[in-house]
């Protein structure tokens, strides 16, 4: 039961995070019509100023502030200066674009930082674990949740309750008529670009002191991203949320009860195997299978 | 190198009464290449070659996708490692005289090799497309993306074939009469089926299937309208893309005896649909010119750099924000669709 309990909390926290990046992903798709694949690139931007600074001043909380500011102004010098011009075009050459923006991305990393990982430490603050009664839990993990859980309720504010949020949901579904009442379409959507890639920033520097910080980290993540995307149905930001809890759980639940479950059947090292590989690809069946009876995902965006 | 780009020879074509014989001119070169590298003593440059033609089958199969078909796939790279599996499992069993889940025998017949890998791809093309067409548009393209992913997990979980290391073959897949130990020999051979695929995919275009299709992406809704079942022949496209681009996996795998999982990475979708849409998506010689300038491009620049995708990755971005229609368009007075 404790172990139930505590790889629900590992699922919501991988959750959270994939939700941060999601909900950029869908914003960006529903709001603009852009499929993003450097996405992830914005995600590995966060995480390598972030650790970039941590290591350099030994301190994680002006890590923060690096990792967001990084992310928020690479994402939008890339809106600004190749996205924007891909807004008309079809998303052929907006997935061979962003591809392109990729292997930019990656290989100015390795110039930069080289091929090893970079590993940042918890902070002291978030060190150690609380006990939760059944179980102790690392702090830092909590810590993650929280934050997650928090930005995931800010974002609805702001795209439920603000003036910005309205023109991003009337931008989403009537484009030409918001242009037409004179808002600036082009400056909303550097905005909005800009705020897709401050949540996958902040996702990625929030990876830092759990995985280690290396090229490639993006596309890993990214591609889990468009599982979340299709499964809570493209557009809609309530969908990533569910989305991405939902591929949380499944995955970290088997990955964490898969292997014990197969060495009831058989032998140690080929249960592993056989788990690792099914464990790997069960969020692909799980989207599958959410295909299946609900083509559109779960929660599909109008229009 | 410059017999390989001498055969996109369409670059400088101004007139259209040069257009027929640029095919000619380009099979010519293609022929001469591996003599002209043996005499200059450049023999690497045929190995080359062969993995531009091998990968020239894989662009044009998926352009009957993706040209044809109008369906983006960022998944190609799924069929072309099932196709390369298909034959190192197959060859694999046929050294060791095993049979394949106790009842397959194995083989060393390369027609019968890569016979099996196109059936095999396609059924997978077909499990595949069948879920993906459910959807169009972006959720299609991260959908083909996710599923190629998956099998790539599932390739890297496989430690009976290798798992992440990659699975060797000990030899080339035989033909009878024919000696595919020597370069030159598997050259031809590869030329032989491109050919015949390129024969294939021109039918193709021109069939009734072909117009159809062309039909259903300029307005499915009418297509559906006249009583076209739309989806069915998205599907068949797709499987036929699944096919041809199997069959690539397979004949790349027995060219360097060696599978693995990075086959179907998902990068290698990536340039797959790269090499079509500089060559020009919806052409039949395009998908070829596409592969010969892109792995041309990145050998000349990884011979410069270690850190070639730093030219690369801003080259593609270019590409995609200018360019119209492809190299095999160029010079014709109208631009692309």
């Amino acid at each position: 039961m404790a172990l139930l309990l505590e790889q629900m909390l590992n699922g919501v926290q991988l959750g959270v995070m994939l939700f941060l990046l999601a909900a950029g992903l869908t914003l960006i798709f529903g709001i603009m019509g852009v499929i993003n694949l450097a996405h992830g690139s914005l995600y590995m931007v966060g995480a390598y100023a972030a650790a970039f600074v941590a290591q350099a001043t030994g301190s994680f909380l002006l890590a923060i502030p690096a990792g967001l500011a990084a992310a928020a102004l690479v994402g939008m010098t890339i809106e600004f200066t190749v996205v924007r011009r891909l807004y008309a075009r079809d998303h052929l050459d907006q997935v061979l674009a962003t591809f392109g923006l990729i292997l930019f991305f990656n290989q100015l990393v390795v110039l930069m930082f080289g091929r090893q990982p970079m590993f940042v430490q918890i902070p002291p603050a978030f060190a150690g674990a609380i006990d939760l009664g059944l179980f102790s839990y690392p702090v830092y993990r909590l810590c993650i949740i929280a934050v997650g859980l928090a930005t995931a309720g800010a974002l609805f504010w702001l795209i439920q309750r603000t003036r910005l949020g309205m023109l991003v949901r009337a931008g989403a579904t009537h484009r030409d008529m918001v242009q037409a009442l004179g808002v600036d379409v082009r400056l909303l959507y550097t905005v909005v670009f800009g705020l897709g890639a401050l949540l996958a920033g902040l996702a990625g520097l929030m990876s830092g002191p759990l995985l280690s910080v290396q090229v490639g980290m993006g596309e890993q993540i990214l591609i889990l991203t468009f599982v979340v995307v299709v499964i809570g149905g493209l557009g809609s930001v309530s969908g990533a949320f569910a989305g991405a809890l939902l591929v949380g759980i499944v995955d970290t639940s088997l990955r964490a009860f898969l292997p014990g479950l197969l060495r009831g059947i058989m032998t140690g090292s080929e249960a592993d195997a056989l788990a690792g590989g099914i464990s790997a690809m069960g969020v692909y069946l799980l989207m599958a299978i959410v295909l299946l009876v609900r083509p559109k995902g779960l929660f599909p965006a109008h229009g | 190198m410059d017999k390989a780009r001498g055969s996109d020879p369409m670059k400088k074509s101004g007139s259209p009464r040069w257009r027929g014989f640029l095919p000619l001119v380009g099979l010519v070169l293609l022929v001469a290449l591996p003599f002209a590298a043996q005499a200059f003593g450049q023999s690497a440059l045929t190995s080359l070659a062969t993995r531009m033609l091998i990968l020239a089958i894989a662009a044009s199969a998926l352009n009957i996708a993706l040209g044809l078909g109008g369906l983006v796939s960022f998944g190609h790279a799924a069929f072309y490692g099932v196709g390369a599996y298909a034959v190192g499992i197959l060859t694999t069993h046929g050294a060791s005289g095993m049979p394949f889940l106790g009842f397959v025998p194995g083989s060393e017949h390369l027609a019968v090799n890569l016979l099996v890998a196109m059936s095999v791809s396609g059924i997978v093309a077909g499990l595949i497309g069948a879920l993906a067409l459910r959807t169009s548009g972006v959720p299609f393209i991260m959908i083909t993306l996710a599923f190629a992913q998956m099998l790539f997990f599932f390739f890297v979980a496989l430690k009976a074939y290798g798992g992440d290391d990659g699975l060797s073959m000990r030899r080339r897949n035989a033909l009878p009469g024919l000696n595919m130990r020597d370069d030159v020999t598997f050259y031809f051979t590869s030329l032989t089926i491109l050919l015949a695929w390129l024969g294939v995919s021109a039918r193709l275009f021109h069939s009734r299937f072909g117009l159809l299709l062309g039909g259903i992406r300029q307005s499915e809704r009418r297509m559906q309208a006249i009583g076209v079942p739309t989806v069915r022949y998205r599907w068949l496209a797709f499987v036929l893309s699944g096919v041809g681009t199997g069959l690539a996996g397979g004949l790349m795998a027995v060219f360097g005896r060696f599978v693995s999982p990075d086959m179907m990475h998902w990068t290698q979708s990536g340039e797959l649909l790269i090499m079509v849409v500089l060559g020009g998506a919806g052409t039949i010689f395009g998908p070829v010119l596409g592969a010969f300038a892109l792995i041309g491009l990145e050998t000349l620049l990884a011979g410069w750099t270690e850190h070639w995708q730093i030219i690369l990755g801003p080259a593609l971005v270019l590409m995609a924000l200018t360019f119209r229609g492809g190299l095999a368009r160029l010079g014709r007075s109208e631009q692309g669709p």
